[in-house]
């Protein structure tokens, strides 16, 4: 029988919504807010009570346990609820409603560097930042230098840290953080910077501290991270628990989730709120060779995917792509628009208006199993204006693929069809 | 709101649950946080001398030059009366400890907002974040008495054994900033007006305080006795008898004291209840 190390019951948090115009931020509002409220009381008797400003639960009935020594990975949409759980799990923030008990020194991850000062040289921050996550002063003595290892800033060590690069900085922060010890250890989306080699080392780090047998709950938008570090995942969506499973069903179903229609992704205004032009993504469409929006392609067949999207403005060195990646989160192949030489000379700049985007996939390239698509627009080292890693999935069917004949699952994300020679040489 | 305990195997519980209402204070976790209040201490004192070619030395060019403009003004234009005592050493006996108080306050309102990056990201008792304010401000004190030093030195005042009461009488000065700072920390949180208001009301303060002129001139009787309800008023007047001598501070000294142990007690109640709201407001 195995301990508990979290048990949560019908955790709820409900947030105020509408903060700007119904909440009183200053003085001046609270009085004439109140002066208005009691003009309408007056009036209205009790009714202006139920009125009241508008509320959000960000999470809602969330119940779960986590065994001690277990790695439990969360995922969910941007406002899915995830990073609330935690605050609420690392106590920076109380439930509204429900129970939860923790068992055990909780250090929680929720940014890196958190309580970084950019004045104070990289030493001074790291015993800053050590105290602030949780680490006694001798415990930083200690682990200093193998903190100063683990960063790589060697001898920038005692310059502030203003003046490092941004990949120094977060390599520091992350080093401090790895160094901790707690039984429980909860980390929000700390993979999601940096460079890929640091990423990494990250990762290896977090699947160290999974093995010394510490309880770990990870939130990830990397798929792969989840994947490689996680047994088991919750899914949640608008603030619920829909689903805990094995990691790789999890993600398979969150992937899936949420998909208006199938072969085609849009996007109305309200999915893309923080992405203010000049890109304003439209649609993404997988489509079978005669050129309709199709879930399921036939990789004998070939066929095409387009975005659509509309540019408010002009724009130089704009190249649109896609990623393609397996639901196990490896990534297949990512291309642009303007990979071609002659297309990326003859579309240097892209003048505002409606635009799409298609490429075609060779027949016999994919293997079956379904994949997932995502969306890239950016300018080379200028500005990524969208992005969005998985915007939708589609399946490809093997019929007509070389080696049909076996009916037998072949490994790997591409079934390519090659041309083979067969020559006797020898007896 | 959650509260801590150890189990027989020694492993801490936290339990997880909506709070309501007033809390207790936990007194116990915060010394357990003891040494991240040390930190953000030298945090502060670190950065707010770091770039300035003069570094820590502007804590003691500070009071030295308001004593300079004090004398000036107050002293040789105005003639206002100084117990006595030669006007510049009248004033920087005052203005140390006054330095102390309007520093810690007007550190410590802000302290919560300008950390809003760890409250929102960290579990820690916020208690921590106002402390070390006011504890940096304790930092500037010190290197300041430098001067207090230089100029009894100067004017030959030798104190006396009443010195001994200095620490109870910083404390108290201390006491009375972070008692104010609780609250306007508190309320600063969801109203930012405080902090356009702080700099105000240490104004109005300073002027309510004994500082550029003795506390004779404050009528005797009720006005005396209202005068007293600024905690600052015993603070000051303690702090210039316990180095230079002269008239001992009297029953008003009792009611600054009320004054504090109620602001504080209440500051911290309020302070508890609006802790939770914090990391969802601020």
């Amino acid at each position: 029988m195995s301990e508990i190390a979290i048990r949560v019951e019908n955790i709820a948090k409900q947030y105020r919504i509408g903060l700007l115009q119904e909440r009183p931020d200053t003085l001046r509002d609270l009085v004439t807010s109140n002066v208005q409220r009691a003009g309408r009381w007056f009036k209205r008797g009790d009714e202006s009570r139920s009125e009241g400003p508008s509320y959000i639960w960000a999470l809602k009935d969330i119940s779960f346990e986590v065994e001690r020594g277990q790695v439990l990975g969360i995922v969910g949409r941007n406002g899915a609820g995830k990073s609330t759980l935690l605050k609420i799990l690392s106590r920076v923030t109380d439930p509204t409603m429900g129970y939860g008990e923790i068992h055990g020194r909780v250090g929680s991850l929720l940014e890196v560097g958190t309580g970084f000062h950019p004045e104070l040289s990289g030493r001074e921050n790291i015993y800053l930042n050590g105290a602030i996550l949780g680490m006694r002063r001798e415990e930083i003595d200690r682990k200093f230098d193998e903190i100063v290892a683990f960063s790589e800033v060697g001898r920038f060590i005692d310059t502030p840290v203003k003046r490092f690069s941004s990949g120094m900085y977060l390599r520091l922060a992350f080093a401090v953080a790895a160094h901790l010890e707690p039984e429980i250890l909860v980390v929000d989306e700390v993979l999601a910077v940096g460079d890929a080699e640091f990423q990494r080392k990250c990762l290896g780090k977090m699947s160290d501290v999974a093995q010394e047998g510490r309880t770990v709950l990870f939130v990830s938008h990397n798929m792969s991270a989840i994947l490689r570090l996680t047994q088991e995942t919750i899914v949640l969506d608008q603030g619920k628990m829909v689903m805990r499973a094995p990691t790789s069903d999890a993600v398979d179903h969150y992937l899936n989730m949420g998909l208006t229609k199938q072969g085609e992704r849009t996007w109305s205004d309200e999915d893309i709120f923080n992405h203010k032009g000049p890109f304003i993504p439209v649609a993404l469409r997988v489509l079978n060779p005669e050129k309709q929006v199709v879930d399921t392609v036939i990789a004998a067949e070939g066929f095409s995917i387009e975005v659509e999207y509309q540019l408010s403005e002009d724009i130089s060195g704009l190249r649109v792509g896609i990623y393609m990646m397996t639901t196990r989160g490896e990534f297949v192949f990512t291309s642009f628009d303007t990979d071609a030489e002659h297309m990326f000379d003859e579309h240097t700049t892209r003048a505002s208006g409606r635009y799409i985007s298609r490429c075609e996939i060779p027949p016999d390239l994919m293997n079956e199993g379904r994949y997932v698509l995502g969306v890239n627009a950016s300018s080379y080292r200028i500005q990524r204006y969208f992005q969005d890693d998985k915007a939708l999935t589609f399946t490809v069917d093997a019929t007509g693929a070389p080696g049909m004949q076996w009916p037998e699952p072949r490994l790997g994300p591409v079934r390519p069809k090659l041309d083979w020679s067969i020559g006797k040489v020898g007896r | 709101m959650e509260n801590t305990q150890l189990q027989k195997n020694q492993t801490p519980v936290t339990y997880l649950k909506p709070s309501k209402g007033w809390l207790s204070i936990d007194f116990k976790e915060l010394w357990r946080y003891r040494e991240l209040v040390y930190f953000l201490t030298w945090r502060d004192i670190k950065v707010r001398y770091k770039q300035a070619v003069l570094g820590i030395a502007w804590a003691v060019l500070q009071p030295v030059l308001t004593v300079l403009i004090f004398t000036v003004v107050f002293g040789i234009l105005l003639k206002t009366p100084s117990q006595d005592l030669p006007y510049p050493l009248f004033a920087i006996s005052a203005l140390l400890p006054w330095q102390l108080f309007a520093n810690a306050l007007q550190r410590s309102s802000i302290s919560l907002v300008g950390n809003a990056n760890l409250i929102t990201k960290i579990y820690f008792p916020r208690l921590a974040i106002p402390l070390s304010a006011v504890m940096a401000a304790l930092v500037d004190f010190g290197v300041s008495f430098i001067v207090l030093i230089a100029m009894m030195a100067y004017y030959r005042y030798m104190p006396g054994w009443n010195m001994l009461w200095l620490p109870v009488i910083i404390l108290f000065a201390l006491l009375t900033a972070l008692a104010v700072g609780l609250w306007l920390s508190a309320i600063n949180v969801q109203y930012r007006d405080v902090q356009h208001m702080v700099p105000f009301i240490v104004q109005v303060w300073m002027y309510a305080s004994p500082i550029v002129y003795p506390i004779d001139i404050i009528p005797e009787g009720i006005w005396r006795v209202l005068y007293g309800l600024n905690p600052m008023v015993g603070v000051i007047q303690s702090y210039r008898w316990a180095l230079l001598g002269g008239d001992q501070p009297d029953a008003t000294m009792w009611i600054s004291v009320l004054v504090v142990i109620i602001l504080l007690v209440s500051g911290l109640f309020y302070f508890r209840r609006m802790e939770k709201t914090f990391a969802d407001i601020v």
